[in-house]
């Protein structure tokens, strides 16, 4: 799960601003560092024309920009933006970086595929799940998993993929909270069973706040409805809590048409003004 | 050592999260005008909790608290300066309109800016006088309509919940109907707009 401060978010920005032209072109510039902005770039406006998808998808084979560790910076923004850009062409594209080495390109890759809603990438997600708990362990030396589970799961859990779910049901009982939450979200998104909701509303009261958060945001992603009143009352900064409730409310918005508000939806209004 | 100066002594000496909770609860449940500093001080100790509970007890304290509140905003630490516009939205004094104004419009935290908007709508107007209140109350319908426009959903959302209050006041809310009738349309957001629809049908 990747998580961002949104205190950070949109009030940190000093972003030069690019022409599309310009930043298309960029992603090829001699200077790696104007390659990767221009890609998150592409990404946060969300470019969608066929040059920018196409460009955005060529910089997925890029050599030229590598970390010391053999990362591949450009990869991983272009394959977020990608998702944020929502054409589902890009889709084979990221499939096959769900092989690459480098961790951080796959994790980008498995959320953007769920962002991008096409099953076809299903087999592909399910089979960085093969091998279970046991082989899911941490990399010598490296802050992260063998693969991305959490982004994974998540993203299984997005598409519907119930035919994941013996392989997902295991991850509930993964040492690392993070992976279980994923899981709960995931197994929740894919039964409706209030079973894993609960388990997330039982970690809005754990003792790390990072991991509240990160609570608080599945939660959110989900929907999950009988959560509202703990997540108003987690200790966790307003911020956050306006965000989880603001996916409950979207929920409940859903199935009805615009000019109807049910009563759950403004009994949810009702809590996020309270959080202003 | 009184009593009063020990519960104040527990807030500034309390090393662990657990007793700085413990400590600014029994002071905020205190109400002692000695312990307004240290409240306001502990908004800005990183500690939600804590800050929660420091919140709730100076707005116990009311008018005592403002002038305070308003002299020792923070100027670096926004989440304590978040808490203290909360703080004063929900004490509702007018004197502290200029400040809301300029928090709502200005400031760069998002949930100071918010805090803000919620409490330029609710402010107690009667303790203006007679001939300041129209003035006061259309500066805050002015700034509340700028912060509509922000590009932040939560914002936005903030000022909404600010101008459906505002609306208590019969003057103005003919023209905040008109404002949120013409906002909808226009409102990318989902959430946002659900907000609107429920104030045009509550103000």
């Amino acid at each position: 799960m990747q998580e961002s401060n949104p205190e950070a978010d949109g009030e940190t920005e000093v972003s030069p601003s690019l022409t599309v032209e310009q930043a298309i072109a960029n992603l090829t510039h001699e200077d790696v560092s104007l390659r990767y902005y221009a890609a998150w770039w592409l990404g946060k406006f969300q470019i969608d024309t066929p040059a920018a998808v196409e460009a955005l998808i060529a910089a997925l084979d890029d050599e030229a920009d590598r970390t010391a560790l053999g990362g591949y910076p450009l990869r991983r923004n272009a394959a977020r933006a990608l998702g944020k850009i929502g054409d589902i062409k890009a889709v084979p594209a990221l499939i096959e970086c769900l092989d690459g080495s480098d961790f951080y390109v796959r994790e980008a890759a498995a959320q953007s595929l769920g962002m991008l809603g096409d099953p076809a990438c299903i087999p592909a997600l399910k089979q960085l799940l093969f091998g279970g708990i046991e082989a899911a362990v941490q990399v010598p030396g490296m802050p992260h998993l063998v693969q991305p589970y959490e982004a994974v799961m998540e993203a299984l859990g997005t598409l519907q993929a119930t035919e994941a779910i013996p392989l997902i049901k295991p991850f509930l009982e993964h040492s690392v909270e993070r992976v279980q939450y994923s899981a709960s979200r995931a197994m929740y998104q894919l039964t409706k069973d209030s079973v894993y909701g609960e388990s997330l509303v039982k970690a809005l009261a754990g003792k790390d706040i990072q991991l509240r958060r990160v609570a608080l945001s599945d939660l959110g992603a989900i929907g999950y409805l009988p959560a509202a009143s703990a997540i108003v009352s987690s200790a966790v900064e307003n911020s956050f809590k306006l965000i989880a409730l603001k996916g409950l409310l979207e929920h409940q918005l859903e199935p009805f048409k615009p000019e109807s508000l049910n009563d759950e939806a403004i009994k949810v209004m009702n809590l996020m003004d309270t959080l202003l | 050592m009184t009593n009063d100066q020990s519960l104040i002594q527990a807030v500034e000496q309390a090393d662990t999260p657990a007793r700085l909770i413990a400590a600014v609860r029994a002071l905020a449940d205190a109400h002692l005008e000695a312990g307004i500093p240290i409240l306001i001080t502990a908004l800005g100790y990183n500690n939600p909790g804590a800050a929660s509970l420091a919140v709730e007890g100076l707005i116990q304290m009311g008018g005592s608290a403002v002038p305070p509140l308003l002299e020792k905003l923070d100027g670096y630490n926004y989440g304590a300066r978040a808490y203290a516009i909360r703080a004063l939205a929900a004490i509702a004094d007018p004197r502290a309109l200029d400040i809301l104004n300029t928090a709502a419009l200005n400031d760069f935290a998002p949930s100071v800016r918010r805090a803000a908007a919620k409490g330029l709508g609710n402010l107690h107007w009667h303790k203006l006088s007679p001939e300041q209140i129209p003035f006061a109350q259309e500066k805050a319908f002015y700034t509340l309509r700028q912060v509509c426009q922000d590009s932040e959903w939560s914002i936005r959302y903030a000022a909404i919940v600010g101008l459906q209050l505002l609306a208590a006041q019969p003057g103005l809310k003919p023209h905040i109907q008109t404002h949120l009738q013409q906002m909808l349309p226009s409102e990318s957001d989902r959430a946002v707009r659900a907000r609107v629809q429920l104030a045009t049908l509550s103000s």
